[in-house]
């Protein structure tokens, strides 16, 4: 283990780092006028960690003592984090391209996306927070990033304030944790409970671990921040929150649980229960009321993370293959929404309210056909992509015995159908709003051709990625 | 088999619907979804063709992997499904050409929504893999939900979500059972499950429920079955003609492949229950039927009747009643399409489907008054058309299981009687005395190319019933076999397990 090796090991997040010092340097030099050329330096950017990502890195090596792993299941995570934030920042680019660009919005993703790759690749309790705390300062500020904007500025505090307290918590169940156990790394830690059992001081530490971690997957009861935030933050941000953001909180709730306390499964899995439960329920039945779009999403994403917390509580390499696959779909129907929430705009002003969407079919067909598709597939509806998603955590939960809580899952899914639907409807069934401003971006179209084909062709390529997410959930549970 | 018929009879349809998608312009729209139907339907009958009858097991049998972790792409036929193919591919020429002048608006968006919807009733039926069935199964569900949506009536809203929400929410369960049965059996695949899987007793009694929930609906059987005639009043004509002649049959066609041989000693267990919804059923909706005043309503009730009939067929577990399950189906797939046309064809042009807003039709549509004749005598199940073979083995197989259950459907044949005829008096004979009626017009050129065959196949079969239990016997047969054998083994085993618990004590 030399330095060497250990640089090595972290060299996608390195590159990564110097990347997003050198467009804050170039930004910071070439003043606002290079906003488009940040964007597009720190896209590249993302296309080269990536590239290096997946060819560079050796199988299952760890660095700096354990504090880092760079295994399969980092790589997947990894390239589902860099796609959607590459896409996001492909996103931002356009909405903010007239009046309001500036180069700090790239730069910023760039090092929340570095957060990301760290919290995905952590390999210990000190680790993992490191890479959770960039990710989330950047994000409060991403959140607030409409300076002038109200919704905005409250949506960056209420991040902040709420974003605070449970890194408190968080924070607390660690220490909790290293003082019960006398090691902060997750193999180790797996090896004292093991040995010695699981006691009270342990659980303590680690409800205060799931707590935190809840609160950044947005789980019930942790959720309130959501929807003001996905509300207020700018379209292309709360693209980013809800893709990128959630897989690198999902993949590290994943690998913190599953491989440090599998000697504690019982004792774990009766909370993540309750929150998916809580949470498939509560996404499903508040999303009916609701009349803005993006909060219908944040509700919506609620109840997704639900269904993926169903595949954790299985406490199975099968489990977690589930809440992979789960992910790598959801980042792209997700994208595809909210490309076309992006779109929605009528005389340059963004629209948000569900009745804006009306009669969409008849004043934009293609535009309507791919928001219903994605909205189809976040319902799971067979032969869409969604349905294989749910399918997996299902399937993983059926085996793990977990009956009664996929009934629920089920069920939840059922009431969700609703809404979804009542969005089909709208668009489809209803006479027609006012069209909505034809010049859709170039980067905004390729994604939603790029998301509709994801959606409708996922039945027939599905193999290679469940097959990859089966190698990467083989590392945490071997 | 090296030529992947089944595939490309299944996946014909969506050629179609790309073709549209490319040219979406109304009238090359609609040519291009009745060529396309009639070439599928030319490959189903090859199917047809090629079909051994003298073979009880699956034919045709294609086999690609799919997802991995014994869950493949496999499609077969057997005499249980193969008809139901051919039935598919058979009415949608007629729904297409139905919908030639009645739809107006987005005709690409609607013809595209039939010719995928064609595609997933048509894999519904060859699917020989649990996940394979339920992504078509479930996946039908969004076209007819658009179907109903927008090119539906006033109620349209009400009535697709209705629809939606009854079958998915049935549907869910039935996706965990599978699940448990992957686990349970290490594999999806259905002719792995039917040849020699056997689920415990108790876990049979569960999955059987799941399944249940699903295919119930579907049916739809007492009292699940409220989304039907909303569904049907609301949906366009052809919308009509599909939901009752394919997607019920669905329903029947599941209790057939899937609950009585994988869950036979479950079956025999709720066979009571499955003959008690039933009679009620029959008894029941045929008197609602009775009493409605819309058209449409009334023949969707007549339905859930009807397949009442089918559901107590099956489950009798003997040979006529089972063969005379299908026979029903089938025949109820041709006659109700059949009827859904003719309502269709007042509504052209009168825009109603008040039974009081028509009378005395016979007088300025004597041939329309002789197609609807046939129809409303072969759903009476008058003998000489198809509607009698089905009904009579269906309640010769109830009689030889309990003769109650008999006595109970006969009076339901009596009383389809009495409704299908009192609106047939209704609507055809009388004096015209209605002004709006003065002028209607006698069935055009295209309508009487659409009735005339349904006319010829529904007397055809009720003269020649062996064309279809020609295809059927050898595959029921193995089903009431194996069913028998299965049970025989269950109750062996259930008094070992007795005489063990004796010698204990």
């Amino acid at each position: 283990m030399t330095l060497q090796t250990d640089l090595l090991t972290l060299l996608p997040e390195l590159i990564m780092a110097v990347g997003a010092m050198a467009l804050l340097l170039a930004g910071a030099i070439g003043g606002e006028k290079t906003a488009p050329v940040i964007s597009w330096g720190a896209i590249a950017l993302l296309v080269v960690t990536g590239v290096v990502a997946v060819m560079g890195t050796p199988d299952h090596t760890t660095a700096f003592h354990g504090a880092f792993v760079a295994d399969s299941f980092a790589r997947f995570a990894q390239i589902l984090i860099l796609i959607g934030s590459a896409l996001s920042i492909l996103l931002a680019d356009e909405f903010f391209q007239p009046n309001a660009a500036r180069f700090e919005l790239p730069v910023l993703m760039v090092l929340a996306t570095l957060g990301m790759m760290l919290m995905v690749s952590a390999g210990s309790l000190i680790a993992l927070y490191l890479g959770l705390e960039l990710q989330s300062l950047a994000l409060y500020v991403l959140a607030a990033f409409n300076r002038d904007h109200l919704r905005s500025t409250e949506a960056g505090l209420k991040y902040f304030v709420l974003g605070a307290l449970s890194s408190g918590m968080m924070l607390y169940g660690i220490s909790l944790i290293y003082g019960f156990t006398g090691t902060v790394e997750f193999t180790r830690i797996a090896q004292v409970v093991g040995q010695a059992g699981v006691g009270i001081g342990l659980i303590f530490g680690i409800v205060f671990l799931i707590s935190g971690l809840a609160f950044k997957v947005s789980a019930v009861p942790f959720h309130m921040w959501t929807p003001d935030v996905y509300e207020g933050a700018p379209t292309p941000i709360t693209a980013y929150l809800a893709t990128a953001a959630k897989v690198a909180a999902m993949a590290l709730f994943l690998r913190a649980i599953l491989t440090s306390f599998p000697h504690a499964l019982m004792q774990w899995r009766q909370i993540i229960i309750v929150l998916s439960v809580l949470s498939m329920a509560l996404g499903a039945i508040a999303a009916l009321g609701q009349k803005n779009i993006k909060r219908l999403m944040a509700y919506s994403s609620i109840g997704h993370m639900g269904y993926a917390l169903l595949g954790l509580a299985a406490g199975t390499a099968l489990g977690a293959r589930g809440v992979l696959i789960y992910l790598a779909i959801y980042v792209f129907t997700n994208l595809g929404v909210f490309a076309c929430i992006q779109a929605m705009r009528r005389g340059g002003r963004q629209v948000e309210t569900i009745a804006d969407l009306a009669g969409l079919a008849r004043t934009d067909p293609k535009l309507a056909m791919i928001f219903s598709l994605s909205f189809l597939s976040l319902a799971g509806l067979p032969p869409l992509a969604g349905f294989f998603a749910k399918f997996y955590v299902f399937l993983a939960a059926i085996q793990a015995g977990l009956i009664w809580p996929a009934v629920l899952g089920v069920l939840a899914s059922a009431i969700g159908l609703v809404y979804y639907l009542r969005l089909v409807k709208v668009m489809y069934f209803d006479d027609p709003a006012p069209a909505f401003d034809r010049d859709i971006g170039l980067g905004s179209q390729a994604i939603l051709v790029l998301s509709g084909i994801v959606t409708v062709f996922f039945i027939v390529a599905a193999s290679p990625i469940i097959s990859s997410a089966d190698a990467a959930a083989k590392v945490l549970l071997p | 088999m090296s030529f992947p018929i089944l595939s490309l009879t299944t996946f014909a349809p969506l050629i179609g619907a790309a073709l549209i998608l490319l040219m979406p312009r109304a009238n090359a729209a609609r040519w291009i979804a009745l060529i396309t139907t009639i070439v599928t339907l030319g490959l189903s009958l090859v199917v047809w063709g090629e079909f051994d009858t003298h073979v009880a097991g699956f034919q045709l049998v294609e086999k690609a992997s799919w997802l991995g972790g014994g869950i493949s792409y496999h499609m077969g036929v057997d005499g249980i499904s193969m008809l139901f193919v051919v039935l598919t591919a058979g009415l949608m020429p007629f729904c297409i050409a139905a919908s030639w002048e009645a739809i107006e608006n987005r005709v690409p968006e609607y013809m595209i929504a039939f010719l995928v919807l064609e595609t997933l009733m048509i894999g519904v039926f060859c699917a020989l893999d649990l996940v394979l069935f339920y992504v078509l199964f479930e996946g039908g569900l969004i076209p007819m939900f658009l179907i109903i949506g927008i090119w539906g009536g006033k109620r349209r809203v009400y009535a697709s979500f209705k629809f939606f929400l009854y079958t998915f929410t049935g549907s869910v369960l039935m996706l965990l059972a599978i699940m448990a049965m992957y686990w349970y059996a290490g594999t999806t695949d259905i002719v792995t499950l039917l040849n020699g899987v056997h689920f415990p007793a108790r876990m049979q009694t569960w999955l059987w429920l799941a399944f249940f929930a699903s295919f119930a609906v579907k049916m739809p059987m007492w009292p699940v079955h409220t989304w039907l005639p909303d569904a049907h009043v609301e949906a366009p004509t052809a919308g009509s003609v599909i939901l009752a002649g394919i997607l019920l049959k669905m329903g029947g066609y599941g209790f057939l492949r899937f609950s009585l041989p994988m869950f036979p000693s479950a079956s025999e267990m709720f066979a009571p229950l499955v003959f008690t919804l039933s009679i009620v059923a029959i008894i029941y909706t045929s008197l609602v039927a009775l009493a409605q005043e819309d058209m449409k309503k009334l023949i969707a009730y007549s339905s859930v009747a009807h397949m009442g009939f089918v559901t107590m067929g099956i489950f009798t577990l003997t040979h006529q009643g089972v063969e005379g399950g299908i026979f029903q189906m089938l025949s109820h797939g041709v006659v109700s399409g059949a009827l859904f046309l003719c309502v269709g064809v007042v509504y052209d042009r009168m825009h109603t489907r008040e039974i009081s807003a028509y009378g005395g039709l016979v007088n300025r549509m004597p041939v329309y008054a002789a197609c609807f004749m046939v129809f409303t005598l072969a759903n009476v199940g008058l003998p000489g058309t198809s509607g009698f073979v089905g009904e009579f083995l269906t309640m010769l197989g109830a009689y030889l299981h309990n003769s109650w259950i008999a006595i109970f459907a006969a009076t339901g044949v009596i009383l389809s009687a009495a409704y299908a005829l009192y609106l047939y008096r209704r609507i055809i004979f009388g004096a015209l005395v209605k002004p709006a009626l003065q002028t209607i017009q006698d069935l055009s050129a295209r309508e009487v190319a659409i009735l005339a065959p349904l006319v010829v196949i529904t007397i055809a079969l009720g003269f020649y019933p062996s064309v279809v239990t020609n295809v059927t016997t050898p595959s029921v047969a193995k089903l009431i076999h194996d069913n028998q054998a299965s049970l025989a083994m269950d109750h062996a085993k259930g008094k070992v397990a007795l005489v063990q618990k004796g010698a204990v004590q």
